[in-house]
């Protein structure tokens, strides 16, 4: 279905154009066309198929009437820091040197996109077409900068890498954050993603990151999502696996007003994986809504969804699981799972598995579950002493361990532990 | 302890309990027998504060405490157990954070600190010793994947570590074989004291075999039709309810 077009892509270009930096690292026959394509498509709104239950176009018209840009800079993150990992900070997307760790660690370069020689910045936009999405047209458009990580070839990093990206304003803004991450052949990485947005005013953050996973090569990575009330943000990952190549990702989603994550994979060669876990808490009047995509091109790959929400009051989880397996991707393994607990009755969640499977040697399958927590079990805890409130966060604790238990960073996974058990 | 009066309870339109009266005084072990559906689980669950359902009529007096003005946790914690006919599963809550949890609730109801580390332990370690619980067990997630007999004595086990005052068993001993049966009455009987009490609920004569009563009660249609010592346990293993059943039968022609 074609969207119904609105001004807000208009009004959101002009507000923000005369404090963007310029981009220079991206050939200008694609900044016309991003601009092109958001100018004819718009901010999708609930009339986009792939927008259905969430209506970024209504969130902009509602939220965003008065984006004046007023960023802050920030001075200390240290209480965010985990001890064990090198910290990069990214402020406004803008990665800050001065708050970040020494890059010490052996295999592993940091580059900012406009020091890229010619060849590199064709990485740039390379998994991201501009005329796929609004907000990867949007991003590509005005994310004046940004920064290519790359582990090298053979390098097993020795330590995780939290990059830490900060949104901060006083008053109504819109951010573009951006990055290349790339694993060389038989390269092993941990990369922690932490969203946060501090200041008074609300920030709508646009992140994009292409992460390309090369031969033999492992990423482990984790998103933790916790903006809070002033935060909105669609977060997109353009994945591409190399043969023998493994994708892991846990996205865990403890708050934030607005929640859209894009995650998209594609298994590029033979014997690859993916895995993605996703945990998400929504309250008030929340939106957390988790797009995933696993195409299978190519023939021997596995990927493995598990996707768990806990919705509350007026809130509103959605998890729409696309498995795409092609003609050429015989011996396919693919599964998906959704389970939700709604704790209200004016709690929503709307899930979608999607297959579409054009090889005929695949084993594909996909199971949803939507409940109430189990009052049986509320019972039995009861009779033995514990209190409602402390038995349901038993419970809801149990629900979400299977997710968290994904997580071998022990530091990141006591953090959100605790974090997740103070949401409850 | 204990004193139940006038007990009526329904479920939907139906009324289970039709006028339910006794009294349990500390230190004494009472059986309620009964053919199916005669309303003894639902006694179990009514005393327990479930809440599908409805008591219509009578009161319990519970230690001094009007039992169904309290909420289930409550009554736990006001020295209530209920040993469960059917143990819930709970997969992902350990036994051992539940244990932990439970008793330091119902510590705190009574203003007491959180036990020890080092205390808690050493009580666990003693009283699966009593039910002969694999260590395991109690590591794992709450009866997730334990047989009959095991989620049974996990029954026993909470009983021993929550140290209840008065204890009801619904059917501990269904589903139970012998060696199973031994273990969860010694330990109910390693438990038995001047302070406390027992309600055993049961089908059978077996399990008054090794936890012996002081009396017996049968429970038909919702109301105790007859009272005495252990001895009518044993008149009923020979006779069956079909001598009550006539009477009652006869009494409502």
């Amino acid at each position: 279905m074609i969207a119904e077009k609105s001004n807000t892509a208009q009004l959101i270009i002009d507000k923000i154009s005369s404090s963007a930096e310029k981009v220079n690292f991206i050939d200008n026959d694609q900044l016309s066309k991003a601009l092109l394509y958001l100018e004819n498509k718009g901010i999708p709104n609930n009339k986009h198929e792939d927008y259905k239950y969430c209506n970024i176009d209504g969130i902009f018209k509602k939220e965003f009437r008065n984006i004046e840009q007023k960023l802050n800079s920030v001075t200390d993150v240290a209480q965010y820091k985990l001890k064990d990992a090198l910290t990069l900070v990214v402020v406004n997307g803008n990665y800050s040197e001065s708050l970040s760790d020494k890059l010490i660690l052996k295999g592993l370069h940091l580059t900012a996109f406009s020091n890229l020689d010619k060849e590199e910045k064709k990485l740039i936009g390379c998994l991201a077409n501009v005329e796929s999405d609004a907000f990867i047209a949007l991003n590509t458009a005005f994310s004046g900068a940004g920064f290519h990580l790359k582990i090298a070839d053979n390098e097993q990093l020795q330590m995780p890498i939290h990059i830490l990206y900060v949104s901060s304003a006083n008053s109504e803004a819109l951010v573009n954050p951006r990055n290349v991450i790339e694993l060389g052949k038989n390269a092993e990485a941990t990369i922690i993603e932490e969203q946060i947005c501090i200041g008074t005013g609300k920030v709508f953050t646009n992140f994009l990151s292409e992460k390309f996973v090369g031969e033999n090569a492992k990423l482990t990575s984790y998103t933790f999502q916790n903006e809070g009330a002033n935060g909105f943000s669609v977060n997109t990952n353009q994945v591409t696996i190399n043969r023998y190549g493994k994708y892991d990702n846990t996205t865990v989603t403890l708050s934030g007003a607005l929640v859209r994550n894009n995650h998209n994979v594609v298994l590029a060669a033979q014997n690859c994986q993916a895995h993605l876990n996703g945990l998400f808490t929504t309250r008030n009047n929340q939106l957390v809504d988790n797009h995933t995509l696993m195409d299978h091109q190519m023939p021997n790959c596995e990927s493995n969804e598990l996707y768990k929400g806990i919705i509350t009051d007026k809130s509103t989880g959605v998890f729409n699981g696309k498995i795409y397996v092609r003609k050429d991707a015989q011996k396919t393994n693919a599964y998906q799972s959704s389970k939700n607990i709604l704790l209200s009755d004016d709690a929503t969640i709307n899930t979608k598995p999607q297959l579409e499977i054009y090889a005929d040697d695949v084993k594909c399958s996909h199971g949803t579950s939507t409940g109430k927590i189990d009052e049986v079990a509320v019972f039995y805890l009861n009779a033995r002493g514990i209190g409602r409130e402390s038995a349901k966060k038993l419970l809801l604790n149990a629900f979400a361990q299977e997710v968290i238990n994904k997580i071998e960073v022990d530091e990141l996974k006591e953090k959100i532990l605790n974090l997740f058990e103070n949401e409850l | 302890m204990i004193t139940i009066k006038n007990l009526h309870a329904s479920i939907g339109d139906k009324e289970i309990l039709k006028g339910i009266n006794l009294e349990i005084k500390a230190g004494e072990i009472h059986a309620i027998m009964g053919p199916n559906g005669s309303g003894k689980s639902t006694l179990a669950s009514v005393l327990a504060g479930r809440e599908d359902y409805e008591v219509t009529q009578g009161e319990v007096i519970f230690n001094g405490k009007n039992l169904l003005d309290l909420a289930a946790e409550d009554r736990a914690r006001e020295g209530l157990f209920l040993a469960f006919q059917y143990p819930v599963e709970i997969p992902g809550v350990s036994n051992i954070n539940f244990l932990k949890t439970a008793l330091n609730e119902i510590r705190a109801y009574h203003g007491q600190e959180e036990m020890p580390a080092k205390d808690f332990l050493a009580l666990v370690k003693e009283k699966q010793k009593l039910v002969e619980l694999d260590g395991k067990l109690t590591n794992r997630s709450v009866n997730e994947g334990f047989s009959g007999g095991e989620k049974k004595r996990n029954e026993i086990f909470q009983m021993a570590m929550l140290n209840p005052k008065l204890a009801v068993l619904d059917e501990t001993d269904s589903g139970l074989d012998i060696d199973a049966l031994r273990i969860v009455a010694t330990g109910v009987n390693a438990l038995k004291s001047k302070e406390n009490a027992f309600v055993v609920i049961t089908h059978y004569q077996r399990l008054l075999d090794y936890i012996v009563p002081d009396f017996v009660h049968i429970l038909y249609n919702g109301q105790i039709v007859r009272s005495g010592g252990k001895e009518l346990a044993l008149e009923l293993e020979a006779k069956g309810y079909d001598e009550i059943k006539k009477q009652f039968e006869s009494l409502e022609k």
